[in-house]
């Protein structure tokens, strides 16, 4: 007989890592087959490349270090699906195979493996690629047969430039293998939410304080703030996805739920302010990972008193 | 092996307490210059030079320079040769002294050079100071040309400006970046580890001798393996 030796609260739930993780993939699902559906059959290779890379390097990095197998958690699936969502398709074989062992190995099992990590592993394999090959994954496919920039893109060049909000939605436009299609993200999300995975608060507090930042700093510079400017920034890059599958990552958000929402507050400001202020396209996986260094300081700031007790006194005060 | 003897003193810079994977000292040039494999050798060798004299220096003067001012006294010596060093540079390797940039000056602070001054140079011979020097110098030059070569290598493909890597081989530029340093630096210290260099540091299971009851280290696994048996 196995006994479970643990503290108190003893609540019993079926909720284990892998059904957490199995219904993450189920609500990346629909972002991946509109990204096949609208990039092809090399969105799906890219994807499936990403996938097993991180799968294989998690289980070849515990065998080779004797440490317990933990592929059965689905952890690394996910990390490699949402990988793939931010890589182009025009992407070269090798990136996604790279991008994923350095996810895993590096910035995930280097710091203790599943939950342990301080930064986002996909997020972090992003950018690492974004600075090691800076032209190949800025190179945005063809839609159509046409070369054409993302939506972020163009409203970067010309603030006023509108992109038809069909295309938005349903995702027809040029970007990463995920982030195009609106509906398919919001379908996941409301999966995730009803499915109790993330809070609607997370993903809320980023979208809409990228959109009073945003707003913000273009009042401040004297741009015009059009409907469409706002409806591009907020569908047209990656915002919602990593609103959605990115800033609700359970180990390296703030746990507390005020905290969440200062979280989501900072993507936002930093989000607005790269994308506006600064030189950048899109700000979102920084904006992201930079919030991801400033958690436990917000879950510092936002842990609740327990009932009766004096605040805490500062170490060290005399 | 004998203490304090010219072989000993290189054998311990270069290996047993290397400058940079053992003792950790001198991060700053560390993980700034070494972009590439050539650089990683001027830092090193212009570093080892002002160490050799300065060590040299300091000993002979340890017996007159008041215990109160000795600091200001060892970098107004560690600042003369670093002078000397920076003005040849200068004449003779243009590329390199064009390269190292601020480093160089910033030798003086290097606290590798300010160590060695006070816990080495500052108690022993001449002789014995100036091997100490030689070995430690030698010990970060040699540091500092893997760190650059890997960094070199990884990140444009070249080893000393030569192309070694096939044409196809794409630059991961993020190794020549700030991040790359830290990157081959904590891997090199993790395998000088794992492979039990002849370190000061690397006791193997030993270093606790067994007394695990009164150890705060997390990280160590010794008694989940004694468990296991």
């Amino acid at each position: 007989m196995k006994l479970n030796i643990s503290i108190s609260p003893h609540i019993r739930s079926r909720r284990t890592t892998t059904t957490v993780m199995l219904d993450v993939i189920i609500a990346l699902l629909p972002s991946v087959i509109v990204g096949v559906w609208v990039f092809g059959a090399r969105a799906f290779a890219i994807t499936m490349l990403s996938v097993t890379s991180c799968v294989a390097s998690e289980y070849i990095y515990e065998k080779i270090l004797k440490k317990p197998i933990t592929v059965g958690d689905l952890s690394a699936v996910v990390t490699g699906l949402i990988l793939a969502v931010n890589l182009y398709s025009t992407a070269p074989w090798w990136l996604p195979v790279l991008g994923g062992a350095f996810a895993i190995i590096v910035v995930k099992m280097l710091y203790g493996g599943i939950g342990q990590n301080f930064m986002n592993p996909a997020l972090a394999a992003r950018c690492f690629l974004l600075l090691s090959f800076t032209r190949i994954m800025t190179d945005y496919p063809k839609i159509d047969g046409v070369s054409s920039a993302t939506p972020l893109t163009l409203i970067k060049q010309d603030p006023t430039a509108t992109v038809p909000l069909s295309d938005l939605l349903l995702g027809t436009h040029s970007g990463t293998i995920g982030e195009t299609s609106a509906i398919a993200i919001l379908i996941g999300a409301i999966y995730l939410c009803a499915r109790g995975i993330i809070k609607p608060r997370e993903p809320l507090s980023v979208i809409l304080s990228t959109g009073v930042f945003v707003t913000l700093f273009s009042l401040v510079q004297g741009r015009p703030v059009t409907l469409d400017f706002l409806l591009v920034h907020m569908l047209g890059g990656g915002m919602l996805l990593g609103a959605v599958f990115m800033a609700s990552d359970y180990a390296t958000t703030p746990v507390t739920p005020w905290g969440q929402v200062i979280f989501g507050c900072c993507v936002g400001f930093i989000t607005a302010l790269i994308r506006c202020v600064g030189g950048g396209v899109e700000g979102m996986s920084y904006a992201i990972l930079i919030s991801n260094l400033l958690t436990p300081f917000i879950e510092k700031l936002t842990t609740p008193r327990p009932f009766g007790t004096s605040p805490q006194k500062k170490e060290g005060a005399k | 092996m004998k203490e304090n003897t010219p072989i000993e003193r290189l054998y311990n810079g270069i290996l047993k307490e290397n400058p940079t994977f053992v003792l950790m000292l001198g991060m700053c040039p560390t993980l700034a210059v070494t972009t590439s494999a050539i650089n990683g050798v001027g830092m090193g060798l212009s570093t080892c030079a002002v160490l050799m004299m300065s060590n040299l220096i300091i000993s002979l003067l340890r017996k007159f320079i008041p215990d109160r001012v000795r600091m200001p006294a060892y970098i107004v010596v560690v600042a003369s040769f670093v002078t000397i060093v920076e003005m040849l540079m200068q004449a003779y390797v243009r590329s390199v002294y064009t390269a190292l940039g601020l480093y160089i000056p910033l030798i003086v602070v290097n606290c590798i050079i300010l160590g060695r001054a006070e816990s080495y140079a500052s108690k022993n011979k001449p002789l014995a100071s100036f091997f100490d020097g030689l070995g430690m110098g030698l010990g970060f030059t040699l540091a500092l040309t893997i760190i650059g070569a890997v960094r070199e290598l990884l990140g444009a493909g070249e080893i000393f400006g030569f192309r070694v890597m096939p044409e196809s081989f794409e630059p991961v530029s993020i190794m020549v970046m700030a991040p790359g340093a830290f990157f081959v630096l904590s891997i090199l210290c993790a395998l000088q580890n794992k492979f039990k260099a002849p370190s000061a540091t690397n006791h193997g299971d030993k270093f606790c001798e067994g007394n695990c009851a009164s150890c705060m280290d997390k990280t160590c696994h010794i008694m989940e393996r004694s468990e296991d048996k």
